[in-house]
């Protein structure tokens, strides 16, 4: 369980969060969504205590993060897969992190397997990939088999088998009972990994949602329907409000205002058969796209005032 | 809302583990210095500094001494010259020390150490400590075996010394001392800049530009820098002779303690309330 209440960090004169109050629950994947310089990063710094708030508080299972006593035994944090020094060995890497939270040395090579990095251990880090690093860094995380996990852009660099592996991870971590809050921009990432989302721009708090909800609330939510009686469907679809847009071939269209259900039983009505029927759950990035332009707009008014 | 009934369902993390301890910080230290390669660098120059330039510098003021003035000859200090070697090992020492926290800024690696440890103090405190004892006994190795390198070379040529006699030993484990005493102060310098750059250059300027400078000014300014500038009061500790405008052995090496905590509160009190 993470807790920020009313949460205000200041650069000097640059607000980079501003009143920003959420809980994150166990059991379930947080997606931390919000456009470059949304406040992401400097909210999850502010909840390791790298960064000091200038007002507010955050607490991670009712304390702050520096009065816990074995820290990486109750947080794990994955912020920058590059923050190591490249001249040490990974094993050596993951070995002084563990010793300083009195972590057994079995542990180290534990974790090193469950990411895959076993084969490279003794390798020094400076020559890792961008994905290694992220495995390195999620090994990092994982060493105090803590109940509260963090991570900032972990699929940063992997390649798609990569990412599928972190967003199995995720998922097995929350269905553990585990809080795990993920970072990410990229929104179709987040529809596939995470329950929940949080959505904050410029530093404020936007949206606090299931993803189910979040998208739903999106104005705009097509299905994709391949079938090779396209247009006669599209007509009929038409017919019952909804708009339709020519797909990618012949026999494919994109239909909004019905949802998936809807679409297919108007098919079966007709009897017309469908090879494709697919809800567009990408339209994440779109929902997401309006509310952070809202929230832009509301900033821009506010500051002329 | 599930959240609640699946977490019961997960692992019960707060029973099974204990504090961190500041040994296990201690621990991480010895592991992180252990492990990178500018750590062997460094010793290895400290001892082949401190050894081998004492030695060549102990051969040629033996083989210089008998052309020596008498006022030469008067503050002749074997212990001294043996030593020398040392003053220039100083620079590996605080290099090191410097590099073991601002690597970690350069690297980005701190932000790891703090989320691992987030009482920044216990990191300072155990990074100083470890060096401390790992230069404490590479400085007292080389000190000593440097002396007796020294006084064979000087013997046959010039009076040499013993370590028994008044204030040697005291000098030749000073010098480990010193060395000591600069680590501490590389580090604490290595957290408040942050820059390995500017660390190593303010580093350099404390200990050789600074009081070179100040050989070229007049007396009235000179002497009391020769005095009292931390790291030459400290420097008194690894004399035996007893020169004019110098503090006696232990009080300089107070000065120079005094001057490496004021740094020290300095650098921890920065590192407690900056933001990493």
């Amino acid at each position: 369980m993470i807790e920020a209440r009313n949460l205000v960090k200041r650069y000097g004169s640059t607000m980079a969060v501003s009143d920003l109050s959420f809980s994150i629950r166990p059991g379930l994947v947080t997606g931390f969504l919000g456009p470059n310089g949304a406040g992401k990063t400097t909210t999850m710094r502010m909840i390791v205590g790298l960064d000091a708030p200038t007002q507010g508080s955050v607490t991670v299972g009712g304390r702050s993060y520096r009065d816990l006593p074995a820290p990486m035994r109750e947080v794990g944090a994955l912020l920058d897969a590059k923050a190591l020094h490249g001249g040490r060995r990974a094993r050596d890497h993951l070995l002084c992190l563990a010793q300083s939270n009195g972590i057994p040395r079995s542990r180290v090579d534990e974790v090193l397997r469950t990411v895959g990095l076993e084969g490279v251990a003794r390798r020094r880090a400076k020559g890792f990939s961008l994905g290694m690093g992220q495995r390195l860094g999620i090994a990092s995380a994982l060493l105090g088999d803590p109940a509260v996990l963090i991570f900032d852009e972990p699929v940063n660099g992997l390649d798609p088998d990569g990412i599928r592996w972190v967003r199995t991870l995720m998922r097995a971590l929350a269905a553990e009972g585990r809080t795990v809050l993920v970072s990410s921009h990229l929104m179709s990432e987040m529809a596939l990994t995470a329950d929940h989302l949080l959505v904050i721009g410029k530093g404020r708090l936007i949206a606090d949602t299931s993803v189910d909800e979040f998208v739903r609330s999106s104005s705009r939510q097509p299905v994709h329907v391949r079938s090779p009686r396209a247009a006669e469907l599209a007509a009929r679809c038409r017919q019952a409000g909804a708009t339709v847009r020519a797909g990618t071939g012949p026999d494919v269209i994109e239909i909004t205002g019905m949802d998936s259900a809807e679409v297919g039983s108007l098919a079966a009505a007709h009897g017309i058969a469908l090879s494709e029927l697919i809800p567009l759950r990408a339209s994440l990035e779109e929902a997401f796209m309006e509310l952070t332009r809202d929230s832009v707009e509301y900033q821009a008014a506010g500051g002329t005032r | 809302m599930t959240g609640a009934a699946i977490a019961l369902a997960g692992p019960d993390h707060r029973a099974a583990f204990r504090a961190s301890t500041f040994g296990d910080v201690l621990r991480s230290e010895w592991t992180k210095l252990r492990s990178v390669r500018s750590t062997f660098w460094a010793l290895t120059a400290t001892v082949v500094l401190g050894i081998a330039l004492g030695a060549v510098i102990s051969a040629a003021a033996a083989h210089g001494y008998a052309k020596s003035s008498v006022s030469g000859k008067l503050s002749w200090d074997p212990t001294a010259v043996s030593l020398d070697g040392m003053g220039i090992a100083t620079l590996a020492i605080a290099v090191l020390g410097v590099l073991c926290v601002s690597s970690e800024y350069s690297s980005g690696m701190i932000r790891t150490s703090l989320i691992a440890v987030p009482k920044r103090g216990r990191v300072l405190a155990a990074k100083s400590l470890v060096l401390a004892v790992v230069t404490f006994v590479v400085g007292e190795a080389t000190s000593f075996t440097a002396f007796f390198a020294g006084q064979a070379l000087i013997s046959g040529h010039a009076p040499h010394a013993a370590l028994g006699d008044p204030g040697v030993a005291r000098a030749v484990a000073g010098a480990g001392l010193a060395l000591t005493a600069l680590a501490v102060l590389s580090v604490a310098a290595g957290a408040l800049l942050r820059h390995p750059a500017a660390a190593i250059a303010c580093m350099i300027a404390v200990l050789f530009v600074l009081p070179g400078i100040a050989q070229a000014l007049p007396d009235s300014w000179r002497n009391p820098v020769t005095e009292f500038w931390p790291t030459q009061a400290g420097g008194q500790l690894t004399s035996v002779h007893h020169s004019a405008h110098t503090l006696l052995p232990w009080p300089g090496f107070g000065v120079m303690c005094l001057f490496v905590a004021i740094v020290y509160a300095i650098a921890w009190t920065l590192l407690d309330r900056r933001d990493a």
